[in-house]
């Protein structure tokens, strides 16, 4: 009964943070998890920890609720995994940068400039028909940006995929 | 060399023989050399065998008869990717083996050099854990860990890749690394909170049933298992491989449940009020429908492995926590109840619903298996392969203690029965070990003949040959209108001078009558292997039977009425491939043989 699509199950995306001893495969591991039970993942980070030994992953995955229930504890029975926890938001902290390549003749400049201090993009880079922005914060956020600079033509966009870290003095 | 001074692969030798294994089993080929060749003159005894998933096997019935880890050296690419089935099969039971591999040169690596394999990529999902040595100061280490990872928590194999290059060079050691295992923690004795409510609730039951599972022989806990079930008065119920975690020559043993368990098994868990299952995973081959299988009874899980919690189906109470250690403190916990008349109930359907067939006709594979189960005393350590002969003999042949019963259960593993039956006889030369296969099954590694009969291990298969893959059939005659299709197992060669065509000593039971005289000769032959060709009737099928995908209750005691032995036409043919109206799941679920 461990089906992915169970009737009247919700499909959501999940957070999922993991610490993990940096180990070759770890990565495979982690990643056959999600696969064997049918779950996508969305994105995914990894980036050595504080301690060199350790590296943090952060992964967005979209299933529903009562496969990410085990998958949560398949990740947690992996030998390499020291813990892996959903985080649902309140009590962390999200981040994600997005680098945007917009089309963006002269006419346009002001305007689309604008729209990018709205939101404290920085400029990194301008063509006399492109613009390139730098936009960090919640995925939501970065969301909203691309809905309202998609008109203009956005020839690329590149997302970190989102880290998080838990507030006060628990441990991520 | 100079002093203090080795060579990976004496390395993995030294650390082999610390641990006090004494056989390793496998086949040499060119990186494998170096290991081999560590191997000269030490006292662990080098295991030749035909083909590596031999080998895998019978590292993997060394373990389950002894409890102790098996090991397993093979070279790379072919005899690395040969051992996927054992790792598979040792990995969905729970069986602590280690299986090291050779390896391309560590430059080599992803260059698709001659007998490459990514064998650490594709045995990912069958191991418990696995590593490929890059540095050769990791080296003793993660032998350390291998050892310490497939026998503790749920043990599971581990498999080692090893380049040629790391298994030559020298290092300077003492085999005295710590473990780095941050991530690894064993659970230990359960939740004292989860264990007294556990005490409650079975004080609460007037028609309890405990369900023992693998985790029960694993830990060693059916001592305490078997005081729990005295002191309060529960029957007991058992899986496939619970056998020998509860005796089933004991007044409130129920024997098996599931598929095709007795029907006072699953008489009992239909209509109990609480089970408690004590290291089984509510495999689907025991539970049936899941939303049928013990309504309304109040369910605790103890189970060593967290992720089983809640895996199948939301449990009231879990305890997770090694099985002896928890029923220990659960026993210090327990007030008695009152399960008189639930007791009574269960031993009325016991009297009233016996495990039963029909002895007319030529040669019938149950007849065969209680002869043999009366003539061992039910003291053999039995060892079955996969299909309708491991039904029948996990159905007659009653099994007391552990390490006794060795079946490949989660995975089904054709083939599985006489190697491991060669590597349990090995670690149990004391006893009679005796492997009961089909045709179909034995076919597929019976050149280990070889293996048993160079070592004159005294190892006895017992082949049930009904010239088909019988439990197949079984399926295709009560579910597709006897349609049969790649069941027919023409062209088996004549089992008794095959056998003596490796040496081994051989006998044929072609009649009823037969069985007791040709049993007792073959069962006192001890000089070498022997193997019995049971000539058995051919059509026969396993019930009690659960179709797949239908509850307990739908529970079929004999073949339907309605259902011909002979394909019917049309619309009959689809009434007969129905019986019991329940609905019904995909028979490729279903084992072979």
């Amino acid at each position: 009964m461990s089906n992915t699509q169970a009737p009247g199950a919700s499909i959501k995306k999940h957070t999922i943070s993991l610490y993990v001893h940096n180990k070759p495969g770890v990565l495979n591991r982690t990643a056959l998890v999600f696969a064997r039970r049918g779950f996508n993942i969305d994105s995914i980070v990894a980036s050595p920890g504080h301690d060199p030994s350790f590296t943090h992953m952060n992964i967005v995955a979209t299933g529903d609720e009562r496969t990410l229930e085990q998958i949560l504890k398949q990740l947690n029975k992996l030998i390499d995994v020291v813990h892996a926890v959903e985080h649902t938001g309140e009590g962390a902290i999200e981040r994600e940068l997005a680098l945007t390549k917009l089309h963006c003749p002269v006419d346009k400049r002001t305007e689309i400039m604008e729209i990018s201090h709205t939101f404290k993009g920085r400029i990194l880079d301008l063509t006399e028909n492109t613009i390139t922005i730098q936009v960090t914060g919640t995925s939501e956020k970065l969301d909203a940006f691309e809905s309202l600079v998609n008109k203009y033509g956005v020839l690329e966009m590149v997302r970190t995929g989102k880290v998080l870290i838990t507030r006060g003095e628990e441990i991520t | 060399m100079a002093e203090n001074e080795r060579t990976g692969a004496q390395v993995i030798v030294d650390a082999i023989e610390q641990q006090g294994v004494k056989y390793v089993f496998g086949i040499p080929g060119g990186v494998a050399i170096p290991i081999y060749d560590a191997l000269v003159g030490r006292p662990i005894k080098l295991i030749l065998t035909r083909h590596e998933q031999g080998a895998t096997h019978m590292a993997d019935g060394f373990a389950r008869a002894s409890g102790k880890p098996g090991v397993v050296i093979v070279t790379s690419g072919p005899g690395a990717t040969n051992t996927i089935t054992g790792l598979f099969t040792a990995h969905m039971d729970s069986v602590p083996i280690i299986v090291i591999t050779g390896q391309a040169k560590t430059e080599n690596l992803g260059m698709d050099a001659f007998q490459e394999a990514d064998v650490y990529g594709i045995s990912m999902p069958v191991v418990k854990h696995s590593f490929l040595v890059k540095d050769i100061v990791d080296l003793p280490r993660v032998l350390r860990e291998s050892f310490h990872l497939c026998q503790t928590g749920r043990p599971g194999p581990v498999l080692i890749d090893v380049p040629v290059d790391i298994a030559n060079s020298r290092i300077r050691t003492a085999l005295d690394e710590p473990l780095q295992l941050p991530g690894y923690a064993v659970p230990g004795p359960g939740d004292p909170a989860e264990i007294a409510r556990a005490a409650r609730l079975l004080a609460r039951a007037r028609k309890p049933v405990l369900l023992v599972g693998h985790g029960v022989v694993v830990s060693g806990a059916e001592g305490a298992v078997r005081a729990l079930a005295e002191k309060l008065r529960i029957p007991v119920v058992n899986t496939l491989l619970g056998k020998g975690g509860f005796p089933e020559t004991h007044e409130l043993s129920l024997g098996m449940l599931g598929m095709h368990g007795t029907a006072y098994a699953n008489k009992a868990v239909s209509e109990c009020d609480l089970i408690m299952s004590i290291g089984s995973r509510w495999d689907d081959r025991i539970t049936g429908r899941i939303p049928d299988f013990c309504p309304g009874a109040v369910k605790i899980h103890v189970d060593i492995d967290p992720a089983e919690m809640n895996k199948v189906f939301p449990v009231d109470c879990s305890i997770v926590g090694d099985a002896r250690l928890v029923i220990e403190a659960l026993l210090r916990e327990v007030r008695e109840g009152d399960t008189q008349s639930w007791v009574a109930k269960v031993a009325r359907w016991k009297r009233q619903y016996p495990l039963r067939f029909h002895r007319g006709g030529g040669l019938k594979a149950q007849a065969v298996i209680q002869t043999l189960y009366e003539l061992t005393r039910g003291q053999a350590i039995v060892v079955t392969d996969v299909g309708q002969h491991q039904m029948w003999t996990a159905q007659f042949y009653r099994i007391s203690e552990r390490f006794q019963w060795l079946s490949s259960g989660g995975a089904g593993t054709m083939g599985y029965g006489f190697p491991a039956a060669i590597g349990a006889q090995f670690a149990r030369p004391d006893r009679q070990v005796v492997a009961v296969v089909g045709d179909g099954g034995f076919q597929m590694t019976m050149y280990e003949l070889a293996t048993a009969a160079i070592h004159k291990l005294p190892v006895k298969v017992i082949v049930m040959n009904n010239r088909y893959l019988g439990m197949v059939r079984q399926w295709q005659n009560m579910f597709y209108s006897n349609r049969l299709s790649g069941v027919d197992l023409v062209g088996s060669p004549d089992f008794v001078r095959l056998a003596r065509s490796f040496g081994v000593r051989a006998f044929r039971i072609r009649r009823t009558a037969d069985i007791r005289r040709v049993l007792t000769q073959a069962l006192e032959y001890n000089d070498g292997p022997c193997l019995i060709d049971a000539v058995v009737e051919k059509e026969d099928n396993v019930f009690p039977m659960i179709p797949a995908g239908a509850s307990l209750g739908e529970m079929l005691l004999e073949p339907p009425k309605s259902a011909a032995r002979k394909a019917p036409a049309g619309a009959q043919a689809q009434a007969a491939a129905n019986p019991g109206g329940g609905p019904r799941g995909n028979p490729a679920n279903g084992g072979a043989s």
